[in-house]
């Protein structure tokens, strides 16, 4: 297979046009997805955006306004319409804009797509998608920067991917249509513009799969989604200190690789876990709980975590920059944990 | 007054019976504790969902509300399987796992009750998003109470339904209560009928006690969602015998309301229609009534003789795959 470096916004485009072409019971839908519904554009076949971020350019003039649908701003009514749509024979992949807004359609996802399948005693199957942006540095401030995901992982029901690569996030969104449950498909917001290799044709990253991005001896640093780009740069610094850094990247949160996670702390025998998330109820903290009851006895420290602080993602450019985890937060931990 | 078959008839009675009985029985296993949780009971109200459903095959889809089983009984859900999950059973609708709140049957369309006021909208915009981009004929019809009116989730279901023409019916089923909180106080509109002119779309009012004026209304719209011209709102107005749950002394019914419910009762009602214009017999009517009691006698049975489901199925069912 042919592979080019492509954007990790382009690699998303990429997996939804693919999977759109293969299966007519796909659709997308969410706010200004093509953009320009109801206006000359549309009468000419063309988009306004393709995407508050542009990430389903070309989308709407190669599959049509019945399955690239502009929605209203009523995030209720539209989540709530994929789960229905799930429910009844499609494979809608629903676009909430940035993950914030999950405040204001959170009984569709928890109470409707969630607990569906459960409730009916495992009559029912709700294949949906929810894409949404999420992550600090875009100095979006705090309502379109928070992370979140772990709200989501609490949640029995439905499955969550973190993508941090292009290549990852192409083969993860094609996994998470073809899914049979609901999957939250986590975009970061810096990353759409981060560049990698990326296959041309179709594959599938299975979800619920550890990646180890880069192996070593001496400490697990368990990353995710944009922090593992800072595990990397840190452990790249730390090599040259002579202290070897195992980088893990979860890249599913629900179901969690527990296993991949666990056999790189029982080698290593130390653990830092990188979470851009806040850290109370976290999935840091879950993770740290993980090692904590299951390889115990293989600790040769206490594992750490490097979060965002407990707080909102402020505005001001250098108090966001001081908020979001650095490459030297995670050489300053891996240090600690060694020391 | 729209032409219904003989056998339609008898259907519609048999529906509505069934349901009134199913409800007076799960109100006495209540009362017993031999039915667990929370049971919200649809005696009262058995024109609105039989009125619509004679209309639906089982291809079509509805969504429903706390108060499910009128609808459930109307779509075809096996009455025994009901009651059995009323149980918590193994042999239940939903394996016991749902119960009364949260009863389904996908495969004859009823697409489930629902704990969440408000949130079936949503579902039924979905299902009929499916039928609309299918090219199917199929309609959904969202069963929902006055109070759910207040949700925002049903002003943007009903938008939503409007701008994309979608095959759903929205049928307000008002009893005249949120819980205790009347309709008068909670609601803005004189009617809720009203609002369908803010989503550019036919709303109706009728009697809720009425089958035929329920069954005209709704055949009217549900044809018109058939053809493609998109959503209508109905209201239905009517009243609930019970409480808003069993528990519920219904300290909040003046002695008037209560005085008159005897004279609305739909099925009541529907009994004096056909009988004095001759279109059912007593005779006919009597047999759905031993049937009615045969069938509930074998459904509690069958309930109270079932399994409970083994404990290991706690975990089963959350996921396709994990």
């Amino acid at each position: 297979m042919t592979t080019r470096t492509i954007t990790y916004r382009e690699a998303i485009n990429e997996a939804i046009r693919m999977e759109m072409r293969r299966d007519s019971a796909v659709i997308l839908m969410g706010e200004d997805v093509a953009g320009g519904a109801a206006t000359h554009l549309e009468e000419k076949g063309e988009e306004a955006w393709g995407g508050d971020l542009g990430v389903t350019k070309g989308l709407v003039q190669e599959f049509g306004r019945s399955r690239v649908r502009d929605t209203p701003i009523s995030e209720s009514a539209f989540i709530g319409a994929a789960v229905g749509a799930a429910s009844t024979g499609l494979r809608p992949i629903a676009e909430l804009m940035f993950v914030d807004f999950l405040g204001v359609c959170l009984d569709q996802i928890f109470n409707q797509a969630g607990k569906m399948r459960y409730m009916f005693g495992g009559k029912a199957k709700v294949p949906m998608v929810i894409r949404t942006l999420y992550g600090a540095g875009f100095r979006a401030a705090a309502q379109h920067s928070a992370v979140l995901y772990s709200i989501f992982t609490h949640m029995p029901g439905l499955k969550v991917v973190a993508p941090s690569t292009p290549h990852n996030a192409k083969g993860l969104l094609i996994a998470a249509i073809r899914d049979d449950d609901p999957v939250i498909f986590m975009e970061h917001l810096v990353l759409l513009d981060s560049s990698g290799p990326v296959p041309e044709g179709e594959y599938v990253v299975p979800i619920g799969k550890a990646e180890i991005a880069r192996p070593g001896k001496d400490v697990t640093v368990v990353a995710i989604g944009r922090m593992r780009l800072f595990a990397m740069q840190a452990a790249e610094a730390l090599a040259k200190d002579g202290i070897d850094v195992e980088v893990v990247d979860p890249q599913s949160l629900s179901p969690l690789d527990e296993s991949t996670i666990l056999e790189s702390v029982k080698k290593t025998h130390r653990l830092v876990v990188v979470d851009e998330g806040n850290p109370r109820c976290s999935v840091a903290n879950d993770i740290v709980t993980l090692a904590a009851q299951q390889a115990f006895a293989y600790l040769d420290s206490a594992p750490r975590t490097v979060t965002a602080p407990h707080t909102p993602v402020p505005f001001s450019p250098p108090l966001e920059d001081a908020y979001i985890p650095s490459p030297a937060k995670i050489v300053a931990a891996v240090k600690a944990a060694v020391a | 007054m729209a032409e219904i078959t003989n056998d339609k008839l008898l259907w519609i009675y048999e529906r509505m019976r069934f349901i009134r009985e199913f409800e007076n029985r799960a109100a006495g296993l209540f009362a017993q504790g031999k039915v667990p949780g929370f049971v919200h009971l649809y005696a009262g109200e058995e024109a609105i969902a039989v009125g619509v459903c004679a209309h639906l095959s089982e291809r079509d889809y509805i969504t429903s509300t706390h108060r499910g089983h009128g609808h459930c009984i109307a779509k075809g859900v096996d009455i025994k399987a009901m009651m059995c999950e009323l149980y918590g059973k193994k042999n239940g609708s939903c394996n016991g796992k749902g119960g009364s709140m949260h009863i389904a049957d996908v495969d004859k369309g009823m697409l489930g009750a629902n704990g969440i006021v408000g949130a079936g909208g949503p579902l039924a915009c979905g299902a009929g998003l499916t039928a609309k981009i299918k090219g199917t004929d199929q309609v959904t019809v969202c069963f929902f109470g006055d109070g759910a009116s207040e949700q925002g989730t049903m002003h943007e279901s009903m938008n939503l339904a409007s701008i994309w023409k979608l095959p759903v019916i929205f049928v307000c089923e008002n009893n005249g209560y949120a819980q205790t909180t009347p309709s008068r106080y909670h609601c803005a509109a004189a009617d809720i009928a009203d609002r369908a002119t803010a989503y550019n779309m036919p709303g109706f009012i009728v009697d809720g006690t009425d089958l035929f004026a329920v069954y005209e209304a709704a055949g009217e719209a549900i044809a018109r969602a058939r053809r493609g011209e998109g959503p209508t709102l109905i209201e239905c107005k009517a009243f609930r015998y019970y409480g808003h749950f069993e528990g519920d002394n219904l300290s909040y019914y003046t002695e008037e309301e209560k005085a008159g419910q005897k004279a609305r009762d739909p099925i009541d009602k529907f009994t004096k229609g056909v009988i004095e214009r001759k279109l059912l017999s007593k005779d006919e009517l009597a047999k759905i009534d031993a049937r009615a009691k045969e069938v509930l006698d074998e459904a509690v049975q069958l309930a109270e003789e079932s399994p409970y489901p083994a404990l290991d199925e706690v975990l089963t069912d959350v996921y396709v795959s994990y």
